[in-house]
């Protein structure tokens, strides 16, 4: 069975106030492949139905979505755009800001360039990193995001997972107390199929951030390879000119 | 000087306006020494991407709103839905901080061949009253993405002023023309950043060029050329700027363009230090972010700020750091000009200056732990233990005879 690991490091251990994030959170590698179209166009299709019903990405279009990832605009509109808008509308949320208030204690943030923000790894442990608390009004929590307003939405597809805290000695003496997920109750998908479906929506979540990614890199290639050839034109020219200075 | 052009149009034009005499003495016949090295091309790669920020500036304000409502939104329209707005916002952000990496290498090179020398101190004077436009720009620059980042770093910057004894509030409060950092400020930021800062920075820059054509570059060797000249006038190791130095710059500007795009077209962010990831997540007053970082290029002076146990004389060191750098030529008597000619104290002063500016800069990114804040302690003394030796390091220092001429 897939363990999704979260090592917490108590205040035992002074060193993690250093620890990157500050949070002292392992986050797994997220190993997206932004070149992957299908893997893109899944993810597309998880945002929308699982996301954008409470979440907005309201800095983008539909239409430059569906042209990014090659889904043709009858397809957008048929089968991504719940709102009945348009493919060139931005992709907003209906849910009143003051309504999600009330649900969530808080508004949920707009998408569009939270991959910027927080980084792949962190969309992509957070995502997986949810567990019973029947302590809280929603019923779970999240390790990697604290006390977190938002329910694990995903937990259709992955099932109901529920912590077990060990304590191991450090080689030092101090004791860390570790905080692992089971799956207690299995989802419609597999653990690595489900691993599989949140990289696909934090490939896209990615590529949300930055839609200019591809482009940026494909141009790129083009001005760097002329500039090495305008430098060698450059130098030979500079050279002929100091000929008889030295 | 220009008989053999004055017919046609522009016979025409030199009639009525100096223009083939500008080009005689500034590029044509202006005599620079023969022997300038890698130091000598950020002068002109500083005016390069002068001409880079402008003109992605202009075309990026066709479509930014200064408006606190929408300038976060417009930002990521650009980024979206402009046609190549993201490469002309790529090339302004790494523009600005690709500017401030050609500055201080430009203003290194001042420091180590002594070009803040007599007769050149007012070339140095107007420089760093361009840094310090430079650093405004940037400051007020920062704010209008209206990230985190730019509202909280901007909210502690000005509330620096608020440490000034008695008008401190009311200054800071001036400035902001709002309690906190709010769409007036926005709007007055707006406002210098693409018009005030850069008028004044543009007039200086005329200016430093105009002082340095007037007594001629300083080199390598720190040696005045102008002191040997042949039978016309021309000193013997100087080589007109144009064509020999115009084709040697194009070449330092194709190196530079190269590493300018491979910033620009594949790590934009360059790691968080050009674009922070907490300046992707729209400005909240009622969210002060986990720890507040200004742009890697202000951190050195803001190490020194923290470093100070009290506010108010934080503010006072952090701008005496920057005023400093104004004294250079009154605090360095050593009639020696370059580093190659001077004594080993000199040089390990400047060793250390250099070490403790970039560790400064290193510890202005980081959280203020006791550890952190005792090493910027150690570093800020360093830093003006450097301009206190440059008094006394002439007194005992051995130099070596500096050469008639300029060497290779």
């Amino acid at each position: 069975m897939k363990k999704i690991l979260a090592i917490v490091l108590l205040a035992l251990a002074p060193a993690c106030a250093f620890a990157a994030g500050g949070q002292g959170v392992h986050l797994d590698h997220a190993n997206i492949d932004p070149t992957n179209r299908q893997s893109l166009q899944r993810g597309a299709r998880l945002f929308v139905n699982y996301c954008l019903s409470c979440h907005s990405a309201s800095l983008m279009r539909y239409e430059h979505m569906g042209k990014d990832l090659g889904i043709d605009e009858k397809l957008v509109s048929e089968n991504l755009i719940f709102t009945g808008g348009k493919v060139g509308d931005l992709m907003t949320v209906a849910t009143a800001p003051a309504d999600a208030k009330i649900w969530f204690g808080t508004v949920p943030p707009d998408l569009t360039v939270i991959a910027r923000a927080r980084g792949v790894d962190w969309l992509y442990t957070y995502l997986r990193s949810f567990y019973r608390d029947d302590s809280r009004h929603i019923g779970t929590n999240n390790l990697v995001f604290p006390d977190v307003g938002m329910p694990n939405v995903l937990w259709e597809l992955q099932g109901i997972q529920e912590p077990v805290i060990t304590t191991v000695k450090e080689d030092d003496g101090t004791e860390v107390k570790v905080v692992e997920l089971e799956l207690a109750e299995p989802g419609k998908l597999t653990p690595v199929e489900f691993d599989r479906a949140v990289r696909d929506l934090v490939n896209f979540l990615d590529y949300l951030g930055e839609p200019a990614k591809h482009e940026r890199r494909a141009l790129g290639t083009k001005v760097i390879l002329f500039l090495l050839l305008f430098l060698v034109l450059a130098y030979l020219l500079k050279r002929d000119y100091w000929k008889d200075v030295h | 000087m220009g008989e053999k052009w004055n017919k046609g149009l522009l016979g025409w034009i030199d009639a009525r306006f100096p223009l083939s005499k500008m080009w005689y003495e500034h590029l044509a016949e202006y005599y620079a020494p023969r022997n300038f090295n890698f130091w000598y091309y950020f002068g002109s790669l500083a005016l390069l991407v002068l001409v880079i920020q402008i003109l992605t500036g202009i075309w990026l304000t066709m479509n930014y709103k200064p408006d606190a409502a929408l300038a976060f939104n417009s930002v990521e329209y650009i980024m979206r839905d402009v046609n190549w707005g993201w490469l002309i916002r790529y090339m302004h952000s790494t523009g600005a901080s690709m500017f401030f990496i050609v500055v201080y290498l430009h203003m290194f090179r001042g420091l180590i061949y002594g070009s803040f020398k007599k007769p050149r101190e007012l070339i140095w004077i107007f420089g760093m009253i361009i840094y310090v436009c430079l650093m405004a720009e940037a400051f007020m620059g920062y704010l209008l993405p209206w990230g985190q980042m730019s509202y909280w770093g901007a909210q502690v910057i000005i509330s620096l002023f608020g440490a000034i004894p008695g008008i401190g509030d009311a200054l800071a409060l001036w400035i902001r023309g709002d309690f906190v950092i709010a769409d007036a400020t926005l709007n007055r930021f707006f406002a210098f950043h693409v018009i005030a800062v850069p008028i004044v920075l543009l007039a200086l820059v005329v200016l430093h060029i105009l002082a340095l054509h007037e007594v001629g570059s300083n080199n390598p060797d720190g040696v005045e050329i102008k002191k040997n000249k042949d039978a016309n006038g021309i000193p013997l190791d100087g080589i007109p700027f144009h064509p020999y130095y115009t084709v040697k710059d194009i070449v330092g500007v194709v190196v530079f363009l190269i590493i300018f795009s491979i910033i620009v077209f594949f790590m934009p962010e360059m790691g968080g230090w050009f674009l922070e990831r907490d300046n992707f997540i729209p400005a909240d007053p009622l969210k002060t972010p986990e720890h507040i970082v200004p742009l890697w290029y202000f951190t050195p002076f803001y190490a020194i700020l923290r470093a100070v146990p009290d506010k108010f004389l934080g503010v006072v060191a952090m701008g005496g750091a920057i005023f400093a750098l104004f004294l250079l030529p009154w605090l360095d008597r050593s009639p020696v000009k370059s580093i190659r000619y001077r004594g080993m104290s000199y040089k390990v002063a400047v060793g250390v200056f250099v070490i403790s500016f970039i560790a400064l800069g290193y510890l202005g990114t980081q959280p203020a732990t006791t550890i952190m804040t005792n090493f910027a302690r150690l570093f800020s003394l360093l830093y003006f233990g450097f301009f206190v030796s440059l008094l006394i390091i002439p007194k005992f220092e051995k130099t070596k005879p500096v050469p008639d001429r300029v060497t290779s």
